[in-house]
């Protein structure tokens, strides 16, 4: 038996985040939660375990400057043409957060497994890398079907996140969400306990009525809640609804290299909400 | 021809992509990008662009996943890595300097190279800094390394290495970089002087060889505009005025 899916609003939705869990987030090209990430803040959530999936910039780059993530696993957290994530780069240094590197396929790997129910899942090469060495929960075994003598295998464990968050183009009224070919929102979602959706739209309908739009559809058998927040990704760039803001991103930027004035952009970016569009 | 330093470094890279019939482009490379859609436009046999940070750009449906799928399927013949540190072995290190995990300095992270450069044959890295800083004797960090045990499963792996000033090849028995040729305005003694790790050249190397009239038009026209889809700040920098179309 499963639960229906929930209709919340954006605070709402953040409260279903507890302090202390695993929270999968999308990289920002795929649906950056960046309303709920400043719910997230606006809630104070702490000791988060940040999973990024498989890599992630602005929404990693604020929960951890908030102070609301202990541990982030990662394969990469940058702002892109923006430039180092500055709050992630201090953090490290001074030690406030554990990091647990990673690379991208390892990271579908691990969550792929969790998709499957399996222990774990095996992936090429890594194998020789400081990534490996500095991983004490990964392995090596010789790949037992191996016709050669020695063949060495990367084995990872699964990544069961107990929270995926992620934004998305629209939900149906019964909690279908639309991804369309964000196929890695679908591995995040199967391999997660609960999956967390905001949302451009609400649409009335069946998204799982048509094959056109069931294909690309993860159905709400997978959906705990879902929030509505139009323009729900500013001011990371959504899909080809709207470009990244790039005044708001030099800002934060310049802003956050300093703990000080990283307070002040929360001060002012995590109370209002995204501006409209045309901004 | 007069061209622009990064005009240069595009129809360099572009060169090293002959034959290739599936190019991958990975995140924060748009002279890579640029030379891969280049190579694209100037190949007389279908050759395809996968640009992994560009929405209309790629022709993933199950989002990036399928890169790392692909790959291992022998489906990608051409992927860019770059490095904070690149050492004399073609190791590389996208994860910081000093003492890990509390780098004195942190970058982002490995991203994909540490999976990539076992599977992709022709990955070429690139870095346009030319420095002691970035071309080290040894990394302080292996993101991913440049050669592998012979037991260990690897199809792929570096086989040249572009910068701001030089143009080098890696030979993978030796694991040793050549200099193949000197960008335009660089000599020997300079590239011998910023360059942190040692490698083989020759006494007077070779001169690399800049875009034709043709190419640079290609270059700031289509290609210009289609990596500006991707990279709007690089494009509007480097591309002031392309081209109408």
């Amino acid at each position: 038996m499963t639960d229906s899916c929930l209709f919340l609003s954006l605070d709402e939705l953040a409260a279903q985040v507890p302090d202390g869990v695993s929270l999968a987030l999308p990289k920002d090209s795929a649906g950056a939660p960046m309303a709920a990430v400043r719910a997230l803040v606006r809630r104070g959530a702490k000791d988060l375990h940040l999973i990024n999936v498989p890599t992630s910039g602005l929404a990693t780059d604020i929960l951890i400057g908030a102070g609301a993530a202990r541990l982030v696993e990662t394969s990469g957290v940058s702002l892109g043409e923006f430039g180092g994530a500055p709050r992630f780069n201090a953090a490290v240094k001074a030690g406030a957060v554990r990091v647990r590197d990673a690379t991208c396929p390892a990271i579908y790997a691990g969550l792929q497994a969790a998709e499957k129910g399996l222990p774990f899942m095996p992936l090429r090469g890594v194998i020789g890398s400081d990534v490996l060495a500095f991983r004490d929960d990964w392995k090596v075994i010789d790949n037992p079907f191996a016709e050669a003598a020695e063949d060495p295998l990367l084995l990872l464990p699964a990544i069961r996140p107990e929270v995926a968050l992620f934004h998305a183009r629209r939900a149906d009224r019964l909690g279908n969400v639309w991804i369309g070919v964000q196929g890695e929102l679908a591995i995040m979602a199967h391999a997660a306990e609960r999956t967390l959706v905001t949302v451009e739209e609400v649409v009335e309908g069946d998204l799982m009525a048509r094959e056109e739009s069931a294909a690309g559809t993860l159905p709400e058998v997978y959906v705990s809640a879902v929030a509505e927040a139009p323009r729900g990704a500013w001011p990371s760039g959504f899909l080809d609804l709207y470009p990244t803001d790039e005044a708001e991103l030099a800002d934060y930027a310049r802003l956050a290299r300093s703990a000080e004035g990283f307070a002040a952009y929360l001060e002012r970016g995590c109370t209002a909400p995204a501006p409209a569009a045309g901004r | 021809m007069d061209c622009r330093p990064e005009e240069l470094l595009i129809a360099a890279i572009a060169r090293l992509l002959r034959g290739c019939r599936n190019i991958a482009v990975g995140v924060s490379s748009p002279i890579p990008g640029s030379a891969a859609l280049l190579a694209r436009a100037e190949s007389e046999t279908p050759l395809r662009v996968e640009l992994l940070e560009s929405l209309d750009g790629n022709s993933f449906t199950r989002g990036s996943v399928e890169l790392f799928d692909r790959a291992a399927q022998g489906r990608i013949d051409a992927f860019f890595l770059g490095g904070g540190q690149i050492d004399g072995e073609a190791n590389i290190n996208l994860i910081g300097t000093g003492d890990y995990p509390r780098t004195a300095v942190r970058w982002p992270g490995s991203f994909g190279s540490a999976y990539l450069y076992f599977l992709v044959p022709r990955v070429i890295l690139f870095r346009e800094e030319h420095s002691r800083r970035v071309l080290v004797p040894k990394v302080d960090f292996v993101s991913a390394p440049g050669a592998s045990a012979p037991e260990v499963y690897r199809r792929g792996g570096p086989t040249a290495l572009v910068t701001g000033k030089a143009l080098f090849r890696f030979d993978a028995d030796r694991r040793r970089f050549r200099l193949e040729s000197l960008h335009p305005g660089h000599d020997l003694a300079d590239v011998l002087e910023t360059t942190g790790f040692d490698f083989d050249h020759d006494p007077a190397p070779a001169t690399t060889t800049g875009p034709d009239a043709a190419t640079l038009e290609m270059i700031r026209g289509p290609v210009a505009r289609e990596i500006a889809k991707a990279y709007p700040k690089f494009a509007a920098r480097v591309f002031p005025s392309p081209g109408p179309g």
